[in-house]
């Protein structure tokens, strides 16, 4: 019986464990090997450089450029996605009218509006780049912005959108707030639903209102939901690769201005053959990845105990 | 108004989205200035919807123009439906191959990752040995791995392969799309397996069932809804993966829906068939589409989970 489940354990395990080990565990050890060496891809050809790699990064403008687009992503895009996903969630939950015989809950046609919202969230990413590709078409007749805001008469809002450096990256993160929205309004509102009722009585006996209602009740007993939230949409924003890649001019640009460090690794690597380097680009997307994580967690349970 | 407010009060709501709120009910200020407040935000809350909704009806309908017309007047409503940009899209664009690809790819590895994920996570969750917890975390941390920082150390593991070729290759991706997905899957289905009753696998050893028959014949019915959310979950991830088979899947007989569908995008500037674009992408998101409005509530929850793990 003893042996039956010794081998029974190790039949189970193996092959998982195998595929997973090969696949996934070794490519992340050799990462940090290849990032110590000059390397083509070539058999046999690497050569260590030590941390030639790393020194070369920090003194590299290119790299500090993507990275920096990242950061502003890593804080922008999380602050817009979760600000407007409480909204609607708080909106489609707690925020409607009286009806009568009914407990009075979110506004009509919650279920509708959170089914639509989500539908970004099972769409490709490639699909949703290419649609936003064409509304953001520079042409004035043709592109679906342009065209709309000609339409009712705002022509000196028409842009170049996508062309524009000022406003190029502002536009991609537009796609990505507007692609999670309704992931954190579901999100939210599964947190929402497991709030205990007395306290929403408690507070509406002593005369709150909504504001006070949200500020004082939802906001903070979400905060765990919250802050898992905020990682998670962080880690996203690390990404952006598909986005840029096909939808920025010249891939990153104009001029650079849409760059971020995963189309930087990918072109490093894949079109210039520089895979140590390339490598300790992904190392370096690593530390930052949990540095933000560390950070965020930090940060996040300094403010909870104000409450 | 105390009446009503009672009778709400009083009625269970249990779970759901709309168990939390009483405040409407209160009284007749409250609701005047929920009526206002509720312009306001209806109006907003459609305004999303469209925003949402629009591109997607878009891609819709254009699917049905000619090439001119999507980008000449990218609003107006076909005039006449071009089903033609279908075919062409299936046939020319070579959409047809490329779903056939995708399908293969992602049967075979949803398939092998529900397998031996759930495999995995029930031995991790039901049997005490020694470097149990070990290979539990070295699962849960893969989580955490930025798959950037691992696909150039993958690519070489996948092109000096000892013995057979993975690069572009079905068998390849599936293996990659299975190790990519187990980290979640086996944190997942673990903690399912924890969940179910331990009696009726007890009650199966004794009446001398071996150890495998009494997981396929017995745990793994039990397990059907985690199976299916887990399911969802893996199919719609590897069914839009991009970045592994942009790096892994480079022969463009062998590409998935994602990475050729890019590539038309990246050059439809020179070749101009709009139409046909827009009917591929209409036939790459159907089954997503189709999944989504058939396991609505099911994909809700399935893919937040991953985010509260």
């Amino acid at each position: 019986m003893r042996h039956g489940k010794y081998r029974f354990i190790v039949g189970f395990l193996a092959l998982p464990l195998l595929l997973y080990g090969v696949f996934v565990i070794s490519p992340f050890v050799q990462a940090f090997q290849i990032s110590t060496t000059e390397w083509s891809g070539l058999r046999g050809t690497a050569k260590s450089v030590g941390l030639d790699n790393y020194a070369k990064l920090l003194h590299s403008g290119e790299f500090w450029n993507a990275l920096r687009h990242n950061v502003v992503m890593l804080v922008l895009v999380p602050i817009a996605t979760l600000t407007l996903g409480l909204f609607f969630a708080f909106m489609l939950n707690v925020g409607g009218r009286a009806r009568r015989g009914a407990v009075i809950t979110g506004v009509r046609g919650a279920s509708f509006y959170k089914f639509v919202y989500f539908f970004p969230q099972v769409i490709s990413i490639t699909i949703i780049s290419v649609i936003w590709f064409n509304i953001y078409n520079p042409d004035p007749h043709d592109g679906m912005l342009n065209s709309l805001l000609g339409a009712v008469g705002l022509h000196s809002l028409q842009s170049s959108w996508l062309g524009a450096g000022s406003i190029a990256l502002a536009c991609i993160m537009v796609v990505m707030v507007w692609a999670n929205v309704g992931f954190y309004v579901v999100l939210f509102s599964a947190a929402m639903a497991s709030i205990p009722r007395e306290i929403y009585e408690a507070s509406l006996l002593d005369g709150a209102n909504r504001f006070h209602t949200f500020f004082r009740i939802t906001l903070p007993l979400l905060w765990d939901t919250v802050q898992t939230g905020w990682v998670y949409m962080g880690i996203i924003a690390m990404d952006a690769f598909a986005l840029v890649q096909i939808m920025s001019v010249n891939m990153g640009g104009p001029a650079g201005a849409t760059d971020v460090v995963p189309l930087r690794l990918y072109q490093t690597a894949f079109r210039d053959s520089q895979f140590g380097y390339a490598a300790a680009m992904g190392v370096a997307m690593l530390v930052v990845t949990l540095l933000f994580a560390v950070l965020t967690m930090r940060f996040a349970r300094r403010e909870r105990i104000e409450f | 108004m105390t009446t009503e407010t009672n009778a709400a009060e009083e009625r269970p709501v249990i779970g759901g989205p709309r168990s939390d709120d009483r405040k409407g009910a209160r009284s007749g200020r409250r609701s005047s200035e929920g009526g206002t407040l509720n312009v306001f935000s209806h109006g907003i809350l459609f305004v999303w919807a469209l925003m949402v909704g629009m591109p997607l009806l878009w891609v819709l309908w254009s699917s049905f123009k000619s090439s001119g017309d999507i980008l000449t007047t990218p609003w107006s409503l076909p005039g006449k439906l071009h089903f033609e940009n279908w075919v062409n899209a299936w046939d020319k664009a070579n959409i047809g191959k490329m779903f056939l690809n995708t399908l293969i790819v992602v049967g075979g590895s949803v398939t092998g990752t529900m397998v031996l994920g759930s495999m995995a996570g029930y031995v991790l969750a039901r049997f005490q040995f020694p470097g149990n917890r070990v290979i539990y975390y070295l699962f849960v941390a893969g989580m955490s791995f930025p798959v950037f920082m691992l696909v150039i150390p993958l690519f070489f593991v996948m092109r000096d392969f000892p013995g057979i070729p993975l690069l572009a290759t079905y068998q390849g991706l599936i293996a990659v799309y299975i190790a990519y997905s187990l980290p979640f899957t086996v944190f997942f289905m673990t903690s399912f397996f924890r969940t179910l009753p331990t009696s009726v696998a007890e009650a199966a050893m004794i009446d001398g069932a071996s150890h495998a028959r009494t997981f396929f014949q017995v745990m793994l019915p039990m397990a059907k809804p985690g199976l299916i959310s887990i399911g969802i979950f893996n199919f719609l991830g590897q069914w839009n993966q991009y970045l592994l088979p942009m790096v892994l899947n480079q022969d463009e007989d062998k590409y998935v829906l994602t990475q050729g569908l890019a590539n038309i995008a990246l050059q439809q500037g020179y070749e101009g068939d709009w139409g046909g674009l827009m009917a591929g992408m209409m036939i790459a998101m159907l089954p997503v589409l189709l999944v989504y409005f058939v396991f609505q509530r099911q994909v809700q929850a399935g893919l937040t989970a991953g985010a509260l793990k």
